[in-house]
């Protein structure tokens, strides 16, 4: 195994960026990442994004992004349409072929122009569920009430990971949703769709992010502390809600027993549940106790979250704090899919 | 978290109900398979141009066409989308072009094309240069019958008359030729092409 570190990060979130383009904003964030580590796209042996048609409103909308990397001569690439966190795994897969030993990657979306939550039932089945047009959020609160139902959270619980996260986005200027509450402020909010109130739903921000991977020695010349990927993996429930047991992520489970996250400590953790719920499942299949792991220091997706992103400024985030020396070893958790369909986890540590 | 396997729920063995063959109840024997199904989607977007793209729009209204300069190569790109894909950086100046230039490539479409009525066979779509851009982009070549259309043809907007005027690109109607001498090219490699910037 190569070992292949995050050495760059920089992101910007806005509840709505809508005077730009997603090339007119991502392109400054592209070039900062890679100056910030002195290397320009010529040094890159590998590019991947990723970004949704869905969001955009258009076909092959990543296509028009890519001139910010400057792809003339052409350039090594690939995207997904999936978070930014999924383009990040298919690098680091990229660089353990061997042959390269710099990867640059990026996420972004624009959810303003559209309704969020019509254009997240398009990712349903499209014979059964999606002609009904669920409502992303009133899906999540299906499962929200499955959780409160059979005694597996409640929503004391699920408010104090509210507050929890306005109280640590105070501190970080890419969050949207900043003011603090208490929990009792948070009980006392009106239900948006019973039993989910306003502070367990994700803050919808338009954005994106950008990261440079690079391997082994070329890690340690770039970054003076890189923080190093030591596992990472991703899995997949089953598309179809019926056969799923919403209250619990197996998926997640699964991803963190094959990335090792138990295997030491975990000094912080930055995961990408878009609701309280799904923040409360994932500390559980992670495994994490929230006395001894700072949990979204940085607010989480609950306080921005960026769709086609989120995820990966899940794994910046982390590495940034590595860098710093806040931690030694963090989790970072990547999501997508209803109801915590799909999961990434991402273990990184500092030497 | 222990780390030993996960639940036995994790297995790949598919539950008993999905394993067993499906069989229809004997109410639906003789039932029309459904071979396929309509679901229209419709989604409305408010959709934002950009810096770029809104300048461009805005300048339409006006009959004029803006293009946009890369700082790195010096080559000015129509329609700008605020970016060199050349140099990978922000473009560094707003270009005023000619609604002059020349036919870099054409085709004649001799078959109609369902919701365009307006476009009425034979027609001709070309790859357009303007006057002072480093690329051509596409309008249709009007007012002259298709086969005598030819690279290397001057041509000119025809606008839309001046109450009609929207901030969009549908503003011109097509090219008309300016009765010109053709430019004369003589590098043909060089047509579809742009000099990349020293890496």
């Amino acid at each position: 195994m190569i070992d292949v570190a995050v050495v760059a990060f920089t992101q910007r979130q806005e509840d709505a960026i809508s005077g730009e383009s997603e090339v007119e904003f991502m392109v400054p964030l592209m070039e900062q990442a890679k100056a910030s580590v002195g290397l320009t796209q010529s040094d890159m042996g590998f590019t991947c994004s990723g970004s949704s048609d869905f969001l955009a409103g258009q076909a092959f909308s990543f296509v028009m992004t890519i001139d910010g990397t400057g792809p003339v001569p052409p350039i090594s690439e690939s995207h997904v349409e999936q978070d930014g966190a999924w383009a990040l795994y298919e690098a680091w897969v990229k660089i353990q072929c061997g042959g390269i030993d710099t990867a640059f990657v990026y996420g972004y979306g624009k959810s303003s122009p559209g309704s969020v939550r019509d254009v997240l039932a398009t990712q349903m089945d499209p014979y059964y569920v999606c002609p009904l047009w669920p409502d992303s959020y009133a899906v999540e609160a299906l499962a929200a009430r499955l959780m409160l139902e059979g005694g597996h959270v409640s929503e004391n619980r699920l408010a104090e990971i509210a507050a929890r996260s306005r109280a640590s986005a105070a501190s970080n200027p890419h969050a949207v949703r900043t003011d603090p509450k208490s929990v009792a402020e948070i009980l006392a909010e009106e239900y948006v769709i019973d039993p989910l109130r306003p502070s367990d739903l994700p803050a919808e921000a338009d954005g994106g992010c950008a990261v440079v991977l690079a391997a082994g020695d070329r890690a340690r010349e770039l970054c003076e502390r890189p923080a190093w990927i030591r596992g990472m993996d991703h899995r997949g429930d089953a598309h179809t809600l019926g056969v799923r047991d919403l209250t619990s992520s197996t998926s997640t489970r699964l991803a963190a027993h094959r990335a090792g996250v138990a295997a030491d400590k975990v000094d912080l953790a930055e995961l990408h549940g878009p609701f309280t719920t799904s923040e409360h499942l994932l500390i559980d299949a992670l495994g994490l106790d929230e006395d001894s792991t700072a949990v979204n220091p940085s607010g989480g997706a609950l306080a921005a979250n960026t769709m086609m992103a989120s995820g990966l400024i899940r794994i910046g985030e982390a590495a940034s704090r590595i860098w710093r020396g806040d931690g030694d070893r963090a989790v970072a958790h990547a999501t997508s899919g209803p109801c915590l369909q799909q999961n990434m986890v991402c273990v990184l540590e500092g030497d | 978290m222990s780390a030993d396997q996960p639940a036995a729920r994790d297995s790949l063995a598919l539950p008993a109900a999905l394993s067993a063959p499906v069989t229809l109840p004997e109410a639906l024997a003789g039932a029309e398979p459904v071979e396929s199904v309509c679901t229209p989607i419709r989604m409305a977007y408010t959709y934002t141009p950009g810096r770029a793209l809104s300048r461009y729009l805005r300048a339409m209204a006006d009959k004029r066409i803006l293009g946009e300069r890369c700082g790195a190569t010096g080559q000015v790109f129509v329609p700008p989308r605020g970016v060199s894909p050349l140099a990978g950086a922000a473009t560094s100046e707003v270009v005023e072009l000619a609604d002059t230039g020349y036919v870099e490539s054409f085709n004649i479409t001799r078959v109609p094309i369902e919701r365009r009525p307006d476009l009425k066979p034979p027609y001709c779509s070309a790859w357009i240069v303007l006057d002072g851009a480093s690329v051509g982009f596409l309008g249709l070549v009007i007012n002259i019958a298709p086969e005598e259309v030819r690279i290397g043809m001057r041509v000119r907007a025809v606008w839309k008359p001046d109450e009609e005027l929207e901030t969009s690109a549908a503003n011109i109607l097509g090219w008309e030729p300016t009765g010109e001498l053709d430019e004369v090219i003589t590098d043909y490699e060089r047509i579809g092409r742009v000099e990349a910037s020293d890496p």
